[in-house]
Parts: structure tokens; C-alpha cells; sequence
């Protein structure tokens, strides 16, 4: 474990903490303490994502009858709303503006990020891009879908696209911001004896995205742009009709979107990578693989962008290149759920709500990735294309996937992050419920995809009704399954159990310092003399 | 609320029915892909499972630290991408297999637009929303978008391809089985995208004779012919000799030479161009802004009523079947145009 020079008080009866030095709104809005930012973006992507998940309950309960319930207007924006919010507001932001941007600077043993201020902004941008786009809906919705695909979103929808593309465009500067703040946070401002092989693998993941969010995001500002241009000024970019080729923007959208899904994953894999370690209390099984397989995966989706466009009548040879670029990415992903399961092998596992929601993850991104290989082979995406088995496959991914890990992560750490321990007998019950909602909503999804039941529908033949069914009683379980966890956090803050420094025996440099931490984190500099999950048994950490 | 369980479970359906030549094949893989994915899904959470249960944490059981193992990340590193490597190589096979149609496919016309497919047949007969094809016929189908994106899709067949507006766009199959299959539209193209769909029927040869009666209004080809007249095009095509525009008779699918040098195919792309944008590429020897622009004055239905005269101007010969074979048809004027447009040759309506 890293030496601190100074004694960690333990403890102690109304310590001052970030949370309580300060007190009123103003302490909260001008603040610039990555703790109380990243407990801004806690409350403003939790709201996001209810706001985005109430749209996925009504268009689940439109689709229980194959007629729908809603008109198709209703629904086309409900669905647009959801993935809009979703992918912009909530998956993007979720970890790397929240636990990362809590516990990066800890991690690494620094007082904050390098640009504080700059911290601020990206959720004051941030905020304004929620606005834009809440104003979007509240106008009367966009029916684009979160693809905005041209020339329908440049010339041919009578919804407002240009709010929704304005808060896109808006929040992305905020992404660029994050990013950017934690490359010249990890390259600047590690504690001495903090090498990068010493870097919890945590760091790694969020560094990476880092790198996907400040070269991938201007290109969809560009894109969004061009949109706006074209919809306002018909400058003829993507609209045949005045010249322009609406292929042209699937490659400048899938340019940013494809990284986007990385972005989107990759800080969720870093949380398992911290979980799994600390509740089989053993290093992480190869951690310069599981280091390497995240620098690789943002190096490599920048060049597989083009099999979202394979029956779009792309050139033959680029999609083969394509295909064999996107199952090259399956590798390091493969390598990374390989070291997980061998980090258990002769490990001490318990089986603590964090690590509930790692084992489901693991689950679950499995059989995300591997159905993506169905859509990386060629011809087994054009059968598949356009179908419910894309949309039970990317959400597999970033639901399955990235949700578990924020949902895990954000257990692991709640003690560290608000001081207070939350009820374990409802935390794994939840846990348990969510994993069962999720299936249930998803997996017959696959099934329907396959049957070649199109996404994006407001009715259905009536031979898809049974599965719609079982996918819409899934949703509403997944629905509970979400709102459990919220009711206990909530009353957690208040009144949860005090939560000591170190409740998990965890090995970094966070859980060395008290919870919840000082606004500096520490009162000196620490000095890291040892390398990450350097585990020990539990019972010399924990009394 | 839903009808009762049994109902419902009267209705279900796991897998699609298999009614074209390339759907077996795509099965194939797709049964590989799901027998791989199952395996390595097995493999990953029995060792999750066993690993959790079998060091479950105990009191005086420690963790033995294990750092990893070189051999072990090459081998979970390489064998999966081998596995991977032969999923590429079998999907880009039958990808290559379904680019280019048999020669003697039978062609139909599609166009997308919102909210229905329109299909032309080169009798003349049309229908929305509805394809009918004869079993065992190899079929092309030329699509195209008034508006938006759209995507033509038949899961019966696993065929499926976007419909770009500004071009042509094909995909082709041989239907196996007689039979009615569903057709959708699979790219979100706005309010009403769930009602554009429709169904495949695939009748036997016997059915499909008494079916393809013939349109009322003539063939294709003779509806392209009207169109032709009506729009003042014959008075600068001549058909028999030469007038201010290139004689269009034997162009269809022959290389043609540009003003600027270049050699281009006079294929169902080119002269739908031509039609819609005269001078984005101009024959040698002729001015440009001569014909007008017809964007905008004709549907795309009506352009593939035009194509359809213009190549039963090329009556197929033996030459011809073997496309890249020949040289340019340099289309020589008899004397240089004059430089104004005649007014008579504007569209009408």
C-alpha cells in the first residue's frame, strides 16, 4: 500500500469534509472541488437517465399491442428522446464525469485535476446542453432517432431538430472538456512513486476515453453542424436533392458514434477492473494486458466505423476491411474478460453488492461482445441490420454492460463519496432484480432481430406480439429493479450508517484517505512506494 | 392489455422461415456464430461460477497473488481471433457471392418514398407495398429513393439494402419456396416507417404466368416511350439520325465518351443522371445546357419508365453480354449545336 506521511485521522466526530466545509448554493455552483463537480454531474446524469428511462417504459408499454397504443408520432419521439438522453446526457458523462472525476485525482495522489475551473464549465456547459434539449421536448419532441440520419434530420423532419442537435453540440464541449482535463491530470500530476505501471487500472480506462472524447467528439460537432447548416441555410451537404450525399454523414457521425461506444464502455470496464480485485483481494491478473487492451481499444475504434454502414451500398473492399477491423477490436476486449475470471482463480471472492453487479457484468458485456461479432461478419450483419438484434446487442453492451459497472461502482465507492454505508440486504436484492429485468427485456430481443422484426416501429405483425410481451414485463422488473437503488441512496445520505475510511479493505490511494475526503484529499503529498492492488489478507487492513 | 398467454404463445416464432437461395447459406454461418458464442458463453460463466464458489472467501484462506502468465494471454489472445478469423473470412464469402447478380436475373424496379414501395415490373404492371416473383428466378431489384433513406428488407430471404436518395441502388435473390413473406422497410425514414411494409409473394411458375398479366397501359418501356414525347425529349434525341442531343439508340450499357475525356457506362445510374443533371457529364462533341435540368419534373418512377425505352432501344445482342469488351461509342454530331435551348424542349407541367 502507498505510504502517507501524515496519520489518516479515523473517525473522528463531525471531521470537515467536502461535503460540509462549505455550506449554501453558492458553495455548490461556483465550487471548484472535483468532489462536489463530480457530485453535481451524480444528481444532474441521475436525473437524465429517469428522464430517458420513463421514455423507454411508455414506448415498451406502446409496443405490448402490435397496432401500438400511442400514435406513431408519439412514439418515434419517445424512442428519438431516449437515445438522445441516454447516449448524450447519461452513457457518455455517466462515469467519467462522476466517479472519475471524484477519484482520478485521488487515485493518483493530486488535490484536484489540472484545470479546475475547467471542471466547472464542462458541467456548466453540460447543464445547458440537458436545457437545450429538455426545451426540445418540451416544444414537442424530435422524431430523428439519436442517429439523425440526413437528409431525413436536415430537410425532411417537421420536429425540433435543431434544440435537440444545439444540446448535443453543447454537451459534447463538455465531454471534450472532461476528457481533456484528465490527459494533462494523468500525464502532470501524479504523486511521486506514482509510474504508470503503478496506476490503478481505473486511471488507465478513463485515460484512454480521455483520448476518444478529445479527438472523436469535435468530429460530431462537425457533423452536427453541418446538419444545422443544411437545415437552416440549404448549403446542399447531405441532401442529394441540392447536391449534397447523405452517405457523407453516416461516416462523419459513425466517426465520433463508434469511439462514442467506448467512450461509453471502456470507464466501465475500469470500475470491474477495481472490483474485481478488491473482492478477490488479488492484483488484477495480467495488468499490463488489461492496461495495454485499453490503450489498444481506443487506437482501434477509430477505424471501425464503417460497419454500421455495410448494406448502405459502401464499396465491397472497404467493407470487408471494416469487418476484419471490427472483430480485430473483439481481441482486447476478449483479453480484458479473460483476466478478470483468471483474477478469482485462488483468490479470497466475496460476494459484496460491487461485486454482484461485476459478476453481471462480466455476464452480460459476454454475451454483448459476442454478439457483435455476429454484425462484424458481413453477411450476417445484412440479415441482421436495421432489426431488434442490434438493439438487444448494443444494449447488452452499454446497459448491460456499462450501467452494471456504474451501478457497481457507484456502490463500491458511495462510502468513500458520501461518508455514509447503504443497506446491503437491498443493494443485492436489487442487484439481482436488475439482472433479471435486464434479460428479460433484452434477450428476446435477439430473437425478434433475427425473425427480422425492423427497430424503430410503432406496430408490429402480430406474430412478434409474444415476444414484445415478455420484453415489456423484463422492462418494467428493470424499471423497480433501477428505482430501488435511488430510494436507498437517498435516504443513505441522510441516515445511513457512517462508513469508515476503508470499509472493503481496498488497496489505493482513496481508500487511505478519510471518507468522506478533505477538499484538498490530502493534507501532503503522498508517496507511492508500491505497485497497485498490492492485497494483502483482509484481516491485517480491517480490524 | 395483451390477448390471454396461450394465444399469444399460438403465435410465437423463434426463427424465421427460409425462403431464397442465400438463406441457407447465411443460416449456416449464423448457427456457427450462435454455437460459438454459446460455448465461449458457457465456458466464461461456469469458470466465473466455479472460481466464485470454489474460493469463496473463508477466514484463514488467503488469496495466493499471482502476477499472470505470458503463455496464457497469447493463448486467449490468438485462439479466439483464429475462431474470429474463420467468422470473417465465411461472412465476407457469401457478402462477395451476393454483390453481382446472375446475368439473366429478372429486373423490378422499386421506389421508397414516404410511406410505401412502389414496384415497377417490365411489363408495365405496378403495385404498392406487394412483390410478386417466380420461384427458382434469379431477381434483381433496381431501387430508388424519392426522399429520404429507406431500406428494402425481406427476412425470409436474409436480403436487405439501403435505398440511398440521388442513385440506384440493387440487391438481388433467387426465391426457393412458394409462399408468402413479409417485406419491411429497416430504415427509420420518419412518421409512418412502420406502415411501409408489405409482403414477398413467391409464386410457382404456373401461378406466376396467370399473375403477370401485362400492364393495361403498356409495357415499361412503351410508358417510357410516351413519357419521351410528352416531355419534348424526341425532339432533340432523334431517334434515326442525328439532332442537337446524342441518338439514344444502342447506347444502353456501352461505354460513352465524356467531353472531358473520361470513358463512362451508359448504365441505369448514367442515364438517370443524364436525365436529372444533362451537364454533371456531358458526351463528347455536344454543349452543355442545351437539355434542361429535369430534377424535380420527374418521379423516379417516371425516370425508370424513361431508362426502360431507352434500353429496348439496345435490343440485347451477343456483344453486349460481355460488357468491358468494347471501345467507346464516340456519339459524333453531324454539325456543332447551336448554343441556345430550344424553349419547345422545356417540361411540361
Amino acid at each position: 500500500m502507498a505510504t502517507i506521511a501524515h496519520g489518516t485521522p479515523e473517525i473522528a466526530a463531525e471531521e470537515v469534509n467536502y461535503l460540509n466545509v462549505e455550506h449554501g448554493w453558492k458553495s455548490w455552483l461556483f465550487t471548484t472541488d472535483h468532489k462536489r463537480i463530480a457530485f453535481l454531474y451524480l444528481i444532474s446524469i441521475t436525473a437524465m437517465f429517469f428522464v430517458g428511462g420513463t421514455m423507454a417504459v411508455l414506448f415498451r408499454i406502446n409496443l405490448l399491442e402490435p397496432e401500438g397504443i400511442f400514435s406513431s408520432e408519439t412514439y418515434n419521439r419517445l424512442f428519438s428522446m431516449h437515445g438522445i438522453v441516454m447516449v448524450f446526457f447519461f452513457l457518455v458523462p455517466s462515469i467519467p464525469a462522476t466517479l472519475a472525476n471524484f477519484l482520478i485525482p485521488i487515485m493518483i495522489g493530486a488535490k484536484d485535476l489540472a484545470f479546475p475551473r475547467i471542471n466547472l464549465l464542462s458541467w456548466y456547459l453540460y447543464v445547458f446542453g440537458a436545457i437545450f434539449t429538455i426545451y426540445a421536448v418540451a416544444r414537442g419532441g424530435v422524431d430523428t432517432g439519436w442517429t439523425f440520419y440526413a437528409p431525413y434530420s436536415s430537410t425532411y423532419s417537421n420536429s425540433y431538430v435543431l434544440s435537440a442537435v444545439m444540446g448535443v453540440f453543447v454537451a459534447g464541449f463538455s465531454s471534450i472538456l472532461t476528457g481533456l482535463n484528465f490527459i494533462v491530470t494523468v500525464h502532470k500530476m501524479r504523486a511521486p512513486g506514482m509510474t504508470w505501471s503503478r496506476l490503478p487500472l481505473f486511471v488507465w480506462s478513463n485515460y484512454a476515453t480521455g483520448l476518444l472524447q478529445v479527438l472523436g467528439t469535435p468530429v460530431l460537432a462537425i457533423s452536427l453542424t453541418l446538419i444545422a447548416f443544411e437545415r437552416v441555410a440549404h448549403v446542399g451537404i447531405f441532401d442529394p436533392n441540392i447536391g449534397g450525399d447523405p452517405i457523407l454523414f453516416q461516416h462523419l457521425f459513425w466517426f465520433y458514434s463508434h469511439p462514442a461506444v467506448y467512450i461509453m464502455i471502456l470507464p466501465g470496464m475500469g470500475v470491474i477492473s477495481e472490483i474485481v480485485a478488491c473482492f478477490s483481494r488479488k492484483r488484477v491478473f495480467g495488468y499490463n494486458f488489461v492496461a495495454f487492451s485499453s490503450m489498444a481499444i481506443a487506437v482501434l475504434s477509430f477505424f471501425v466505423w464503417g460497419h454500421h454502414m455495410f448494406v448502405t451500398g459502401e464499396a465491397m473492399y472497404t467493407s470487408v476491411a471494416f469487418s476484419f477491423l471490427s472483430f480485430m477490436v473483439a481481441v482486447p476486449s476478449a483479453i480484458k474478460v479473460f483476466n478478470w475470471t483468471a483474477t478469482m482463480y485462488k483468490g479470497s471472492v466475496s460476494f459484496d453488492t460491487p461485486m454482484l453487479y461485476a459478476f453481471g457484468f462480466i455476464g452480460l458485456f459476454t454475451i454483448g461482445g459476442l454478439t457483435g461479432l455476429f454484425l462484424a461478419a458481413l453477411a450476417t450483419d445484412v440479415a441482421t441490420h436495421g432489426t431488434y438484434f442490434i438493439v438487444a446487442h448494443f444494449h447488452y453492451v452499454m446497459v448491460g454492460g456499462m450501467v452494471m459497472a456504474f451501478l457497481g461502482g457507484l456502490h463500491y465507492w458511495w462510502p468513500k463519496i458520501t461518508g455514509r454505508l447503504y443497506p446491503e440486504a437491498w443493494a443485492k436484492f436489487a442487484a439481482l432484480i436488475i439482472f433479471i429485468g435486464f434479460n428479460l427485456t433484452f434477450f428476446p430481443q435477439f430473437i425478434l432481430g433475427y425473425l427480422g422484426m425492423p427497430r424503430r416501429i410503432h406496430a408490429y405483425p402480430p406474430e412478434f406480439q409474444a415476444l414484445n410481451v415478455l420484453s415489456t414485463a423484463g422492462a418494467s422488473i428493470l424499471g423497480i429493479g433501477y428505482l430501488i437503488p435511488m430510494i436507498y441512496f437517498a435516504w443513505s445520505i441522510r441516515k445511513g450508517p457512517k462508513a469508515p475510511a476503508n470499509p472493503w479493505g481496498a488497496t489505493g490511494l482513496e481508500w487511505e484517505i478519510q471518507s468522506p475526503p478533505t477538499t484538498y484529499n490530502f493534507d501532503e503529498t503522498p508517496i507511492v512506494t508500491k505497485e497497485a492492488y498490492d492485497y494483502g489478507p483482509l484481516e491485517e487492513v480491517v480490524g | 392489455m395483451p390477448a390471454s398467454l396461450t394465444l399469444l404463445l399460438a403465435d410465437l416464432q423463434l426463427f424465421p422461415p427460409a425462403a431464397s437461395a442465400q438463406a441457407g447459406p447465411i443460416d449456416d454461418l449464423y448457427w456457427f456464430e450462435i454455437i460459438v458464442s454459446a460455448i465461449m458463453t458457457v465456458l466464461i460463466f461456469a469458470a466465473v461460477i466455479l472460481f466464485a464458489w470454489k474460493y469463496r472467501r473463508r477466514a484463514n484462506v488467503r488469496a495466493t497473488q499471482i502476477e499472470g502468465s505470458n503463455v496464457l494471454e497469447t493463448t486467449w489472445s490468438i485462439i479466439p481471433f483464429l475462431i474470429m478469423l474463420i467468422m470473417f473470412w465465411w461472412g465476407a464469402k457469401l457478402f462477395f457471392a451476393a454483390q453481382n447478380p446472375p446475368k439473366d436475373a429478372m429486373e423490378v424496379f422499386v421506389t421508397g418514398k414516404q410511406w410505401m414501395w412502389k414496384v415497377q415490373y417490365p411489363d408495365g404492371s405496378h403495385e404498392i407495398n406487394a412483390l410478386h416473383v417466380p420461384v427458382g428466378q434469379p431477381v434483381k431489384l433496381t431501387m430508388a429513393s424519392e426522399d429520404v433513406i429507406h431500406s428494402f428488407s425481406i427476412p425470409a430471404f436474409r436480403v436487405r439494402h439501403d435505398v440511398v436518395p440521388g442513385h440506384y441502388d440493387s440487391l438481388w435473390f433467387t426465391a426457393t419456396k412458394p409462399g408468402r413473406y413479409r417485406l419491411y422497410c429497416t430504415e427509420y425514414c420518419g412518421n409512418a416507417h412502420a406502415s411501409m411494409s408489405g409482403w414477398v409473394e413467391v409464386l410457382n411458375d404456373r401461378d406466376y404466368a396467370n399473375w403477370a398479366g401485362g400492364g393495361s397501359h403498356g409495357s415499361l418501356a412503351e410508358q417510357g416511350q410516351q413519357l419521351f414525347e410528352q416531355n419534348g425529349c424526341s425532339t432533340c434525341h432523334l431517334l434515326d439520325q442525328q439532332g442537337r442531343c446524342p441518338i439514344l439508340r444502342g447506347v444502353y450499357n456501352k461505354p460513352v465518351q465524356l467531353d472531358d475525356g473520361r470513358t463512362v457506362i451508359a448504365d441505369d445510374s448514367y442515364i438517370r443522371e443524364s436525365i436529372l443533371d444533362p451537364n454533371a457529364k456531358v458526351v463528347s462533341g455536344f454543349q452543355p445546357n442545351i437539355m434542361p435540368n429535369f430534377k424535380g419534373q420527374l418521379s423516379e418512377e417516371q425516370v425508370i419508365q424513361l431508362i426502360a425505352f431507352v434500353k429496348s432501344l439496345s435490343p440485347p445482342t451477343p456483344a453486349s453480354q460481355q460488357g468491358g469488351q468494347q471501345r467507346p461509342v464516340v456519339i459524333a454530331p453531324k454539325a456543332k449545336a447551336p448554343a441556345k435551348a430550344p424553349a419547345a424542349s422545356a417540361p411540361q407541367q
